[in-house]
């Protein structure tokens, strides 16, 4: 299987990643030899295997649902890349 | 005495105890040496002087109950620190201060520890060799231009170089162990759901796992006595008895049946690995363990299955990067246009790798050929190792397929760069516990390490077994300082 320049292309948007044609090749290259190595699984016939979908058997426990964290707003806004005191800011969406 | 820094952690304590020493003698020892060490890179974020002035503080009101009494360490930068900025190595988390404390952190520093600053990484924990990280490689302490391994290289070099009694690391595919192994040193992944994963930065969720890295078994079994509890706040965190493991190690292990898996002699592997494996079995004899050959039929499948798997789960946990409530942001004319640029900025080149291969992997049309694929060979993988455990108490392998390599010699080659975890990513498939520790020297005098393999939730048969073979290997780390100028 190759993947080629097109497909590269249309998995950088699906992730939100832009990309320029120079990284779009290298890491069509990349990723080609990454999954001539991840091919080998086909040499396996899993037609009646269950899939393992979680690696811890418990069962989820209930809890009451209320608020522990408290007063934390101005840390948490503080972080934000775009200083407000009172929003999150992101440009403008709509015209 | 002989100089505090180069104390184990058993040691350390008793010496506090014993009020020989201060926590603030302990900790100046710690930070004169680590201002001394900053070639090696160790630290994204030092916390030097707010350490010292908990140091002071700790010996004005001593507590010595606690198991870790004022005594100073420092931590990976993946968990997340209230207060102390915590990057995972990254540039898009570059300027991120969380607002809250991770569950095992917080265990340490209920225990009387002082936080020294945060270690170098690679990015999200994703590399082998600390050379993703967006802050720079890490330097080994065993020899110039070395990598201390990956992804926990900075938590490696900084306890092998003395710049901390005990520290500890994640392990999503070997991260723990395979450094540990590089720079002499010990290092557990416990069993999947032991250790909290609360407040530590997200990679792969269903096999990242914290544990502790130490200078010996005896420290290895204390601090994950402290660090492993169930925790509400993770709803994969597993409510079992745990055992008092420093309390409860013993070195007899007379009768355990310990077994060696015949698939695990892979094509090309140096004879010097080979002979650390047939020493290792001698030593485990020594003990009074019984080998036993196994086999585990599937573990030349486990590599591609980690590699879709992995990249998948990191792909999800990373879409919440997107600059717009902390981190980096990039201007763009639109959202769209900013998500995109800040992410193609923000995050490096492994990283971006990983990402997209996990995408595609979970598109449509290709979700049944890879991802379910990769779910399927992995039930595989784990019942093998269900298999062997009928017959065997541990498994003892190699930690890796070669000794630590020169900086930059990898770094162009993705998929070599990815056969170095191939002894330790079939462990974080199955969600089992294995400790590294370190048995001897390649031909540079480069430290190699066994891994012992148990079955889950079984740290404490494993911490036995390295406890007693420890013993029987004595191994001495060799650091001359070379970077102290």
């Amino acid at each position: 299987m190759t993947i080629d320049l097109k497909t590269i292309k249309h998995i950088s948007k699906l992730s939100r990643i832009s990309i320029d044609d120079e990284k779009a090749k290298k890491l069509a290259g990349d990723m080609n030899s990454i999954f001539d190595f991840i091919e080998k699984l086909n040499e396996l016939n899993t037609d009646n295997v269950e899939p393992l979908t979680s690696i811890a058997e418990t069962t989820l426990k209930l809890r009451v649902d209320e608020v522990k964290s408290k007063n934390i707003r101005d840390k948490i806004l503080k972080n934000s890349p775009d200083e407000n005191e009172d929003f999150f800011v992101v440009p403008r969406v709509v015209e | 005495m002989s100089d505090i820094t180069s104390l184990t952690l058993t040691e350390l304590v008793k010496n506090i105890k014993d009020k020989k020493i201060s926590s603030e003698e302990t900790t100046k020892a710690f930070i004169e040496r680590g201002e001394k060490s900053r070639d090696l890179n160790v630290y994204i974020t030092e916390d030097f002087s707010s350490a010292l002035e908990k140091a002071k503080s700790f010996d004005q009101k001593p507590n010595f109950d606690l198991k870790l009494p004022g005594v100073p360490m420092a931590v990976k930068d993946l968990f997340c620190t209230n207060g102390v900025k915590t990057t995972a190595g990254s540039k898009i988390l570059n300027n991120f201060i969380p607002p809250y404390e991770s569950t095992v952190t917080q265990n340490i520093w209920k225990e009387g520890a002082i936080l020294l600053g945060k270690l170098n990484c690679d990015e999200f924990a994703m590399g082998s060799s600390n050379e993703t990280s967006f802050f720079g490689n890490v330097q080994s302490p065993i020899d110039k231009d070395l990598v201390p391994g990956g992804s926990s290289g900075g938590s490696a070099s900084a306890l092998a170089a003395n710049l901390t009694p005990i520290t500890i690391g994640t392990d999503t595919g070997g991260s723990i162990r395979q450094p540990a192994s590089f720079t002499g040193t010990v290092g557990l992944k416990p069993t999947y759901g032991s250790c909290s994963r609360y407040g530590i930065v997200a990679f792969a969720s269903s096999l990242d796992q914290a544990g502790p890295m130490s200078k010996d078994v005896k420290d290895c079994a204390l601090l994950q006595e402290i660090i492993s509890t169930y925790d509400e706040k993770d709803s994969t965190s597993i409510d079992f008895k745990r055992n008092k493991y420093s309390k409860e190690l013993t070195n007899n292990i007379k009768g355990k049946k310990i077994g060696i898996p015949k698939e695990y002699r892979v094509d090309g592997m140096p004879k010097e690995i080979e002979d650390l494996w047939k020493k290792g079995i001698e030593y485990a004899k020594d003990c009074g363990a019984v080998i036993v050959e196994i086999s585990l039929p599937h573990t030349n499948y486990a590599l591609p299955t980690y590699y879709i798997v992995a990249p998948a789960e990191a792909s999800s946990n990373l879409a919440r990067y997107d600059g717009v409530k902390y981190g980096f942001r990039s201007k763009g004319e639109n959202l769209i246009d900013m998500y995109e640029k800040t992410r193609s900025e923000g995050f490096g080149a492994e990283v971006q790798r990983r990402i997209m291969i996990g995408t595609y992997v979970l598109s449509s049309g290709y979700y049944d050929a890879y991802y379910l694929k990769a779910q399927k060979v992995r039930k595989l993988i784990k019942n093998d190792f269900d298999e062997a455990y009928k017959k065997v108490d541990a498994i003892l392998t190699p930690s890796t397929p070669s000794a630590a390599f020169k900086i930059g010699e990898k770094t162009n080659d993705p998929v070599s760069m990815y056969l170095n975890d191939i002894f330790t990513v079939p462990v974080n498939l199955a969600g089992l516990p294995a400790i590294s520790i370190p048995a001897g020297v390649d031909g540079k005098g480069y430290p190699l390490g066994l891994q012992i393999i148990g079955k889950a939730f079984d740290e404490q048969n494993i911490l036995n077994i390295a406890y007693a073979m420890e013993e029987k290997i004595e191994f001495k780390n060799k650091i001359t300082d070379w970077w102290i100028k």
